[in-house]
C-alpha cells in the first residue's frame, strides 16, 4: 500500500528540490519567512539551461499554483496572497511564459470568425504528429508502465478541469456559456460520482495507487510539474484568456480518440470497468467538449474580441507542445527500458 | 416555469449536438441512456458508440456541405 509521507523535519508535503522550492515550501507551510524568494528566483531562471525540464523551478511554481487551488491542504491558506510570494510566482511565470513562446511559434491565423476559428484549430489539432503515448499504452505497455502512467496523470486528472476554470469569470456572454456547459460536465453535472477527477480517483484506487492529491508529486519529473503549470499560469492571468481557452479546444481535440486507446490497452492487461470508466467516459463526452470548445468557446471568443485570436491559437499549439514533451518524456524512458518517473512510485 | 424548447445544431464536418429534453430511442423503441445533458450524435456512420459520436468523422475526413 502506497501512503503519502510528510517529512517529519520540516513538514513540507513535498520534496524540494533546490534552493528555490526548498524556500517556497518552507514559507508556504510557515517553517521560514526570512530568505529572498525574489533573488533565489530571479537567480533560477536566470542560471537554467531549459525552463521546462529544470526540477527547481517547477516544483516551486507547482507549489505557489498549489495554494492558490487550495489542493494541498499542508500549504497555509493566509499565505495565498503574501506579496513575496507572489512575486515570485510572476519571476517563474515569466521565465516559463518565455521559454515556452520561444519554443512554440504562433500557428498562422485563420480570421476571427467562429467557423474559421473552429476549422483551424480542428486542422492543427489533426496536423499534430507528436510521438504517440496512446498508441503505446493501447499496444505495448506493460502492468508496470501503466502504473506510471497514471502518476503521471494524477498531477492534472486529479484536479481535471480546475486551471481552466479560472477563465469563467474572465468571459461573457456565448464563450461564456460554452465554458460553462463543459465544465459542467467535466463537474458531473450535479453527480459527484460523475466528477471525472472522482472517476480517475476511482481508477487509481482501482490499480493500487494512492488517490490522495499531490501523493506523487516527488515521483513525476520537472516536464510533467511543467505541463500542469502551463494550464495554471494561462488560466490564473487574465492577460493570458486567449491562451486558456485554445489550450482548452486543443486539450479536449487530441482526448477522444487516444482515451480509446487507452481503454484498449487497459482492457488488453485484464482491467475492468472501474479502471476503464474514466477512459470510456471521455470517448463520449470529448467528442461532445471538442465541437462545444472549437465553434462555441474560441470560435465566438474570436469574433467577440479578435485582439485575442494569436493567443488562442497560441494556447492551443502550447497544448499539443507540452503534451508532446510529456509523451517524449515517458516514451523515450519506456522505450529504453527505463522508469519515465524520478523514483519508483512503490517507495516507503 | 415554461419548459425549453430542445435544440438540435448540426456541427461542420462533425456531429448533431443534442440540448434539451429528448429522449433518444433504438430502432426497437426501446429508451437509449443518456449519460449526460449536452450529448453528440454520429453523422459520419464510423462511431465505435453509436448513436454516439466518438471523434472518428476526424481521421476518417468526414466533410459535410455546411
Amino acid at each position: 500500500m502506497v501512503t503519502t509521507t510528510l517529512d517529519t523535519v520540516t513538514q513540507q508535503p513535498f520534496t524540494s528540490r533546490g534552493p528555490l522550492s526548498d524556500a517556497v515550501l518552507r514559507r508556504l507551510t510557515g517553517t521560514e519567512r526570512d530568505r529572498a524568494l525574489d533573488a533565489l528566483a530571479r537567480s533560477a531562471v536566470a542560471g537554467t539551461a531549459d525552463v521546462v525540464r529544470d526540477d527547481d523551478i517547477q516544483l516551486a511554481l507547482f507549489t505557489l499554483y498549489a495554494s492558490a487551488y487550495g489542493s494541498i491542504p499542508a500549504l497555509a491558506a493566509d499565505l495565498e496572497w503574501d506579496p513575496a510570494l507572489i512575486e515570485t510566482r510572476l519571476l517563474l511565470e515569466a521565465g516559463l511564459e518565455h521559454a515556452v513562446r520561444a519554443a512554440v511559434p504562433v500557428p498562422e491565423l485563420p480570421p476571427p470568425t467562429g467557423d474559421a476559428v473552429a476549422r483551424a484549430l480542428f486542422q492543427l489539432t489533426s496536423d499534430d504528429t507528436g510521438p504517440s503515448l496512446s498508441r503505446y499504452l493501447a499496444k505495448r505497455a506493460t502492468a508496470e508502465q501503466v502504473r506510471e502512467f497514471f502518476v503521471q496523470r494524477s498531477i492534472y486528472t486529479l484536479r481535471e478541469a480546475d486551471p481552466h476554470s479560472w477563465a469563467i469569470p474572465r468571459l461573457s456572454g456565448r464563450a461564456k456559456a460554452a465554458l460553462v456547459e463543459i465544465q459542467a460536465d467535466e463537474y458531473g453535472d450535479g453527480r459527484p460520482d460523475r466528477m471525472h477527477a472522482a472517476i480517475f480517483a476511482k481508477a487509481m484506487r482501482a490499480v493500487g495507487l494512492d488517490d490522495t492529491y499531490g501523493a506523487y508529486v516527488d515521483d513525476v519529473p520537472a516536464v510533467t510539474l511543467a505541463s500542469h503549470n502551463l494550464m495554471s499560469m494561462l488560466g490564473l492571468n487574465r492577460r493570458l484568456l486567449g491562451a486558456i481557452v485554445g489550450h482548452l479546444a486543443a486539450f479536449e481535440m487530441t482526448s477522444s480518440i487516444p482515451n480509446r486507446f487507452y481503454a484498449t490497452g487497459l482492457r488488453r492487461l485484464g482491467h475492468g470497468e472501474d479502471v476503464t470508466d474514466y477512459f470510456d467516459e471521455h470517448v463520449e463526452a470529448d467528442a461532445v467538449h471538442e465541437q462545444i470548445a472549437g465553434r462555441d468557446l474560441a470560435g465566438a471568443l474570436a469574433e467577440d474580441r479578435p485582439e485575442l485570436l494569436p493567443d488562442i491559437m497560441f494556447g492551443a499549439a502550447a497544448c499539443l507542445a507540452a503534451d508532446a514533451w510529456v509523451g517524449e518524456r515517458m516514451l523515450t524512458a519506456w522505450e529504453h527500458g527505463r522508469s519515465s518517473l524520478r523514483r519508483s512510485p512503490d517507495h516507503g | 416555469m415554461a419548459e425549453e424548447r430542445a435544440t438540435i445544431t448540426p456541427y461542420p464536418d462533425g456531429p448533431i449536438l443534442v440540448r434539451g429534453d429528448v429522449d433518444l430511442l433504438g430502432p426497437d423503441g426501446a429508451p437509449i441512456e443518456r449519460r449526460r445533458r449536452t450529448v453528440a450524435l454520429c453523422r459520419c456512420g464510423l462511431s465505435t458508440i453509436k448513436p454516439f459520436c466518438d471523434g472518428s468523422h476526424k481521421p476518417a475526413g468526414f466533410r459535410t456541405d455546411d
